[in-house]
């Protein structure tokens, strides 16, 4: 447990001191931040190492209990095999991404702020991680919101950077609404905030369960930028690379699948919420990899790829298969945080974003080309990459619930999955040839010299390498990873156990080089241009559907105007009713003021009329 | 001696007052009529008093009290209009509106 508490205290500690003292002590940022998440990542190492050498591992605490009016929550913390995976994941990549940052943000004037943030972000995903209390864990969830809103932001004198922040600050707001008002049926439900409770309870009614979970996907849909509420990663991506390495691709918005899989159990309960679940993943799925065939900028091809990857994960679960999807959460957390520190490279040593200006810059920088062609490998799914398997543990869970069903998920679902998510292979395999081919390959475009990164930033880039290529196996055996991340049950690690089809990993291969080879046709042609200017779907890729647009004319646009009537109304006539008030008062006044003209005996008559107006109207009356 | 009498004195006496306060514009011509109304004030206390048969003659002693402050009252009053009249050279009260409200 002293594990658990490291892991979580070290990168608060590091945020408060890098808050507090980083602008006096500027020389003790760089080794608070990195100390910090170094502790943390020791701390993980340790529990991730007693899961693998002893599994299975299950340690629950409760720090303190909270009174509330109803059911009273706990400060409860747990690590079990599955958060100690999540954990040594989390903490790798924010290792790499704070040491990244020491080169890639040299010389900012805000970069103690910004480490402060990354270190406070660590500790609100473990937070998350560990939690074993909704309350607990929604703390975690919101802390995580509040730094990406942050760091999206941190060059705020960028339209882009703050628009970007404030869209994904409302955007996840909207689905963490919907969030809160699930953790109240459960609770309802259950009479606890326990997560343990929760799912070893169960909900009751299938239908409580229903609701409770769709509420609770609401808020996944938002924090893991799942259609309809996707559209502000692609935004996100106006905050600097690194933070979208770790929360915009790697850790934050792996969290909301990382709760499903938390409360698997009550989902299970719901098959019409998992039905809804494979539906939204297929459409943000192919949806997600198409936009990103259409993007010009480098991070936007990534941060579409990134929601096309999440719902895969979200489509494991909707097929009934959380170890699918916890497994290519940790291979998609470690080589989409790769590609875009390699990524990050590539944009600071050209110093533009847009893939029509990079081009040939395989020479020139060898060590980032090299890492970055084995994330993008990985992520086309090219075995023996760490994608080709975690990819193949979801198609296989598909196939596995289409052909002989599993009691949950529909069958109709895993065909669903199933083909789109063949097709999606297809559609990632050629945006991914096309980054290589456009950035890599061909000749120099654009004008500024590069060169390659410095060791700050190649080092992490090595680290997250090795992972994107091995990480595949542990999914291989029954014994690794189905046993590290159950709670170590023989019936349930067999239940959890990856099937991987020998006819889905053949189609599923045959179909990302047919797509990467179309691609390289396409290229081939004209090296210099972009292969898919040609499409006669471009401009639908390259707007994503519309759905900003869509937005915009439907939710902005209404929102906007009936602001301005309000403005309107208030200006109107709440400050008009306020006014006039005022202004007939004032009238009255100089009305009455009239009769004051000094004169000592007009008053004095006045007074006398007064007063025998009023005799006589008390003579009359009485 | 009937009530009557007195009484229309008094009344008569204070309308020519209050005529004298409200329409003459001579500052000492207006506390002339203060005066005026005054003393009908102490005829209406004289009269009532004997009236009433008042054993403690309260009527007549308010009466004294009001001469007395009659007289004080127009000492100052005199000395203020004194004043003014050395100031400004006029004595006229359609002539002193320094007071007033001057138009917003």
């Amino acid at each position: 447990m002293t594990a658990v508490y490291v892991a979580l205290a070290a990168p608060f500690l590091a945020a408060l001191l890098g808050l507090l003292g980083g602008r006096r002590w500027p020389g003790l940022v760089v080794p608070v931040a990195v100390g910090g998440t170094t502790a943390a990542l020791v701390a993980a190492s340790v529990l991730g190492g007693r899961v693998v050498l002893d599994a299975p591992l299950s340690l629950r605490v409760q720090l303190a209990d909270v009174p509330t009016g109803g059911p009273p929550f706990g400060i409860d913390l747990r690590a079990d095999g599955l958060a100690a995976m999540v954990s040594v994941a989390v903490c790798v990549v924010a290792l790499c991404v704070q040491v990244y940052s020491t080169a890639y943000l040299k010389g900012d004037p805000r970069y103690s702020s910004y480490a402060a943030l990354v270190s406070l972000f660590t500790a609100a995903m473990l937070l998350v991680v560990f939690a074993d209390d909704l309350m607990v864990l929604l703390v975690g969830w919101e802390v995580m919101g509040v730094c990406s809103y942050f760091l999206i932001g941190h060059h705020w004198e960028q339209e882009a950077a703050r628009a970007g922040a404030v869209k994904a600050f409302v955007v996840t707001r909207l689905g963490d609404v919907g969030f809160l008002f699930g953790i109240f049926a459960l609770v309802r439900a259950v009479g606890s905030f326990s997560i343990d409770e929760v799912v070893r309870s169960g909900v009751g009614t299938e239908r409580t369960a229903t609701v409770a979970t769709l509420l609770l996907l609401c808020g996944v849909v938002g924090k893991s930028a799942q259609f309809p509420l996707h559209t502000w990663l692609p935004d996100a991506m106006a905050g600097p690379t690194p933070i979208s390495a770790l929360i915009h691709a790697a850790t934050m918005v792996a969290a909301g699948i990382y709760l499903v899989v938390r409360l698997f159990d009550v989902f299970l309960q719901a098959p019409t919420t998992l039905a809804v679940m494979a539906v939204i993943a297929c459409i943000t799925m192919l949806g997600g990899a198409l936009a990103a065939l259409g993007q010009d900028d480098i991070k936007r091809v990534l941060a579409y790829s990134t929601v096309s990857q999440l719902a895969y994960m979200l489509a494991a679960l909707s097929v009934g298969s959380a170890v699918a999807a916890n497994f290519h959460l940790l291979t998609h957390a470690a080589f989409k945080a790769l590609l875009f520190l390699a990524a990050g490279s590539v944009i600071h040593a050209v110093g533009t974003n847009l893939m029509p200006d990079m081009g040939g810059l395989r020479r020139l920088m060898p060590v980032t080309f090299l890492t970055m062609t084995v994330g993008l490998a990985a992520l086309a799914g090219l075995p023996p990459f760490a994608g080709f398997f975690s990819k193949e543990a979801v198609l296989g869970a598909a196939e596995e619930t289409a052909r002989h069903g599993n009691g949950v998920a529909a069958a109709w679902t895993g065909w669903l999955v199933l083909v789109v998510g063949l097709i999606t292979v297809a559609v990632t395999a050629a945006y991914v040839t096309r980054l290589w081919l456009m950035t890599f390959l061909g000749d120099r475009r654009g004008a500024a010299a590069a060169h390659e990164s410095g060791p700050a930033m190649r080092w992490p880039l090595l680290a997250l390498a090795v992972p994107s290529v091995l990480l595949g196996i542990v999914g291989l055996r029954d014994g690794w990873l189905p046993r590290w991340a159950t709670r170590g049950d023989a019936g349930e690690v067999a239940q959890a156990s990856l099937h991987v089809g020998l006819a889905t990993s053949g189609v599923s291969v045959l179909l990302a080089v047919a797509g990467a080879a179309a691609m390289w046709l396409a290229w081939r042609r004209n090296p210099a241009a972009d292969p898919t200017a040609a499409l006669r779907a471009r401009p639908a890729f390259e707007r994503a559907f519309w759905v900003d647009e869509m937005y915009d004319r439907g939710v902005v646009g209404p929102v906007r105007g009936m602001a301005r009537a309000v403005l309107r109304a208030d200006d109107e006539v709440v400050t008009g009713a306020v006014r006039g008030t005022g202004r007939g008062a004032t009238g009255l006044g100089r009305l009455v003021s009239l009769s004051q003209q000094g004169n000592v005996q007009t008053y004095l008559t006045g007074l006398l009329a007064g007063v025998l107006l009023l005799a006589l109207g008390v003579v009359t009356l009485t | 001696m009937p009530l009557l009498m007195p009484v229309l004195l008094a009344g008569l006496l204070f309308c020519i007052g209050v005529y004298g306060v409200l329409a003459r514009r001579n500052a000492i011509l207006v506390l002339m009529s203060v005066e005026l109304m005054l003393n009908a004030v102490n005829i209406n206390l004289v009269a009532f008093d004997v009236w009433l048969r008042d054993e403690l003659l309260a009527g007549q002693v308010f009466t004294l009290f009001v001469i007395t402050i009659a007289a004080a009252e127009v000492g100052l009053g005199l000395a203020i209009v004194l004043l003014v009249f050395r100031n400004r050279a006029t004595s006229s009260l359609d002539e002193m509106t320094e007071l007033r409200e001057d138009a917003a």
